[in-house]
């Protein structure tokens, strides 16, 4: 039986190739492994080697001929074994399948320009708080622990590692006091070690576990990002839905003080810009902890950004049991009919901030607190802009490809109707993260220029 | 190939300050060098070690003419000349029980797990009905049913996603071993050493298993590791190691029991190296002009581990021409799974945003 020896593909982008060389004849016997031809691509020259057994019987393509297209004919060879040869018939079929290919694929392409994202769901809302239901005053560092203390006792494959999260009770307190209820089986002090305790994290997710990984602070989970992204965030997509890592991935996020560039930084637009990661980002007790149990909860892997600077404040929090709320949907934390500010983190406290300031001079200012950065709950955002026609994003981080250029980005695709003024983005100074208190200072977002920002947005 | 080995000390776990002492590793881990027990397999097995093999290698030549043909697309390692690697290990798990992940020359692993190959060829030409819906490729494939769990692209990744399978193992009292394989390449990345500490320091239930193919890409072993014996590398971390001849898969079956044996019983990590070779280049677009054409024949001539089972297998008693069926049994499985690839329709275009996350929010 005829077997026809095809010009291969020699990389993933050859298209053709030079026949450089025989290294056979007409009537030569080859074994698998032995060379035939030498191919010069673009890119280097290749051995050309027989996998079947068998004579070479014709050569029709030429030493020394340029532009041989990948598929054609060179050589033909009779098999060795009879009884391999019907099966081999199959080859010219499926090469002029293969060839076929890139035309139909050409076809299909103005439908793929076509595919669009699934159109966003109408989120849920927060449970609502029963009537009489009494606050009580916590801060987020004790409502981020309750929230991983309560889930721990829901579920035992929850568990917590981290640096200094155990016997030292966490850098910043947040895991106080789960080593006394879980033992140190649940509660796992790690070397210093970002990058491997990561994967161990995301490989103890895929072999069934929860796994809560603490960061000291997300500025050392860059030494980790290769774990967070390629391993957590693309593994169910890879794996056609097979395969998960539920994984919540925590810690402090976004400038502290006076610490210097190499430990303040916000990583919330790194992690948002990649799909199959949830990335939550709280600003009030209430939310960390309803928003932590619910990152825990999910099958998905989630970047939970919290703030340092935030941990000790305290906020009114409702005493429901399990109290969780839904990824995925912004809060208004203010009404108001002249100005929508977004914002999300530490940056909510300076918009409040801002808004009062702007309500004693007579502007009444919507202040939205994103609270989930990935999936963008961008029905609140356009419904509060076709409502006051006017936005301001302020945001604790660089300006450039930052959340703020996401939601401006939304409003001219999706709002442009709505806007009587240009969206205005607030945000720090577009530079490392100096250390002398002035300087510090001058980088950083604050109410006052959020302020100004808005009077613009009014033409005030 | 590799310059001559230093003079090797035996790997000797000194107690430990705090934790408790490690119990004595069995001799083979503590010696090093290719002293392996070879495994006494039955005829039965023999030829079960022989089809195993004689499937992937023809599975990969089908891979590599298909990317000839432009049906696979992007990287394709193939795992030509490793064989016997993969069939003395997987061999000796427990497929429901333990689990097993990789670097992206997986196509033989998956195989060696019990995968239909039909849903892998048919991932490798980017079909629906491929193991990962065609969403994957070559480099990302895996089935959580058979305790494969990858299959990834970027190199040393999976040697911690590795531990951290180990340490669900551990953390659900299953009694399972997980298996990292990587190559000599991968043992230079950082991470590999961070799960090293990691693994003997909470005494996981972890196999390292270094398929040395004496080549990372383009560079010798040599030419890239101050220690290029690299059963070694784990000493720094109490951690012993083997060597074994991974062309001979009866020496790899023979090894990894013993290891086994050690590690369920909860002895902690082990480091196998598996001194192996690959025919091919290290993808499908690599000359392979670092290496002499000698030094490749010579391998497959001397060292072939198929020709050594055939070998073996022959002096056995068993019948050329038993042998000659076992080949056209696998041709044909490797046919159909060819056709298959083939004839299956692309994913639907549905399919773009599936997957992406496992809830909706």
């Amino acid at each position: 039986m005829a077997i026809q020896l095809k010009m291969p593909a020699l990389s993933p982008t050859m298209e053709e190739g030079t026949l450089a060389k025989w290294f056979v004849k007409e009537g030569d016997e080859v074994s698998s492994g032995d060379i035939l031809a030498e191919i010069e691509t673009d890119k280097a020259t290749m051995e050309f080697e027989a996998v079947d057994e068998g004579v070479i019987t014709k050569i029709l393509v030429a030493a020394g001929t340029d532009e041989v297209p990948v598929g054609a004919v060179i050589a033909e060879m009779a098999g060795e074994d009879e009884e391999t040869g019907p099966a081999d018939e199959e080859k010219p079929a499926s090469a002029s399948k293969a060839e076929a290919e890139p035309e139909a694929t050409e076809e299909v392409k103005p439908e793929i320009m076509e595919t669009a994202p699934p159109a966003p769901i109408s989120r849920a809302d927060d449970p609502s708080v029963p009537a009489g239901t009494s606050l009580v005053s916590i801060t987020v560092r004790e409502a981020l622990r309750d929230a991983m203390a309560e889930e721990m006792r829901k579920d035992d494959t929850v568990f917590v590692m981290g640096e200094e999260v155990a016997e030292y009770q966490g850098a910043y307190k947040v895991t106080q006091g789960l080593l006394d209820e879980f033992g140190p089986k649940r509660v796992i002090d790690t070397p210093i070690t970002e990058h491997g305790f990561a994967g161990i994290g995301a490989g103890a997710a895929m072999g069934g576990l929860k796994p809560i990984v603490e960061f000291m602070t997300f500025n050392f989970a860059m030494q980790a990002i290769d774990q967070i992204i390629n391993s957590a965030a693309k593994t169910n997509y890879m794996s056609g839905g097979q395969m998960r890592c539920p994984i919540v991935f925590r810690g402090p996020n976004g400038a502290a003080s006076r610490v210097g560039a190499q430990h303040s930084q916000n990583y919330g637009p790194w992690y948002a810009a990649v799909p199959g990661l949830v990335v939550i980002a709280p600003y009030d007790a209430a939310d960390a902890k309803g928003l932590l149990k619910a990152a825990i909860q999910t099958p998905d892997p989630v970047v939970f950004l919290e703030n340092e600077l935030l941990y000790g404040r305290s906020f009114e929090i409702p005493e429901i049991d399990d109290y969780t709320l839904p990824i995925g949907k912004a809060r208004i934390m203010r009404e108001g009919s002249d100005v929508t500010i977004v914002s999300y983190s530490i940056g909510v406290g300076l918009a409040l901030e801002a808004a009062d300031n702007l309500a004693g001079e007579g502007i009444e200012a919507e202040v939205i607190d994103l609270r989930t950065l990935r999936p963008l709950d961008t029905e609140t955002v356009l419904k509060s802009l076709a409502k006051t026609n006017r936005m301001v994003v302020a945001e604790e981080g660089w300006p450039t490809c930052s959340i703020a250029s996401e939601i401006v980005a939304l409003c001219m695709e999706q709002g442009f109707d709505d806007l009587d003024a240009p969206v205005m983005r607030v945000t720090n100074e577009d530079v490392p993260l100096p250390y002398a208190a002035n300087l510090e200072k001058a980088a950083l977002i604050d109410s006052a220029r959020i302020v100004a920002a808005v009077k613009k947005v009014c033409y005030r | 190939m590799a310059k001559s080995p230093r003079k090797t000390t035996p790997v000797k776990k000194p107690a430990a300050a705090k934790r408790p002492p490690a119990k004595p590793k069995p001799a083979v881990h503590s010696t090093g060098g290719l002293k392996a027990p070879i495994y006494s397999a039955s005829k039965e097995e023999m030829l079960d070690f022989y089809e195993q093999m004689l499937l992937i290698r023809r599975f990969e030549e089908k891979a590599g003419q298909l990317y000839g043909l432009g049906l696979i697309g992007g990287f394709c390692h193939l795992y030509i000349g490793q064989e016997a690697v993969v069939t003395g290990l997987q061999t000796a798990i427990n497929p429901g029980k333990d689990s097993v992940i990789t670097g992206y020359r997986d196509h033989g692993h998956m195989l060696a797990c019990g995968i239909d190959p039909k849903i892998v060829m048919a991932e490798l030409t980017g079909r629906a009905s491929g193991i990962s819906k065609g969403k994957g490729g070559s480099m990302h494939m895996f089935s959580v049913d058979h305790g494969f769990y990858g299959g990834h692209g970027i190199v040393g990744a999976q040697v911690s996603l590795g531990t951290g399978l180990a340490f669900a193992h551990k953390y659900k009292e299953d009694g399972g071993v997980c298996l990292a394989y990587f190559g000599d390449g991968a043992s230079n990345q950082g991470q590999v050493y961070e799960s090293f500490n990691m693994a003997e320091l909470w005494q996981l239930p972890v196999i390292f298993v270094i398929e040395n193919n004496q080549y990372a890409m383009g560079t010798s072993v040599n030419r890239s590791s101050a220690e290029d014996q690299l059963y070694r590398r784990g000493e720094s971390f109490r951690i012993p190691g083997v060597q074994v001849d991974g062309m001979d898969v009866l020496a790899v079956r023979g090894a990894v029991e013993e290891v086994l044996k050690d590690v369920r019983s909860g002895g902690g990590p082990v480091l196998m190296e598996l001194k192996t070779y690959r025919y091919r280049g290290h993808s499908m677009s690599d000359p392979a002009k670092y290496r002499s054409r000698d030094e490749v024949q010579d391998v497959r001539e001397k060292s072939d581990p198929i020709e050594r089972l055939k070998a073996a297998l022959l002096k056995q008693g068993v019948k050329e021409e038993d042998l000659k069926a076992l080949d056209k049994k696998v041709r044909k499985t490797v046919m159909e799974a060819a056709d298959f690839a083939e004839e299956s329709p692309e994913p639907a275009l549905s399919e773009l945003y599936t997957n992406v996350l496992v809830e909706q929010y």
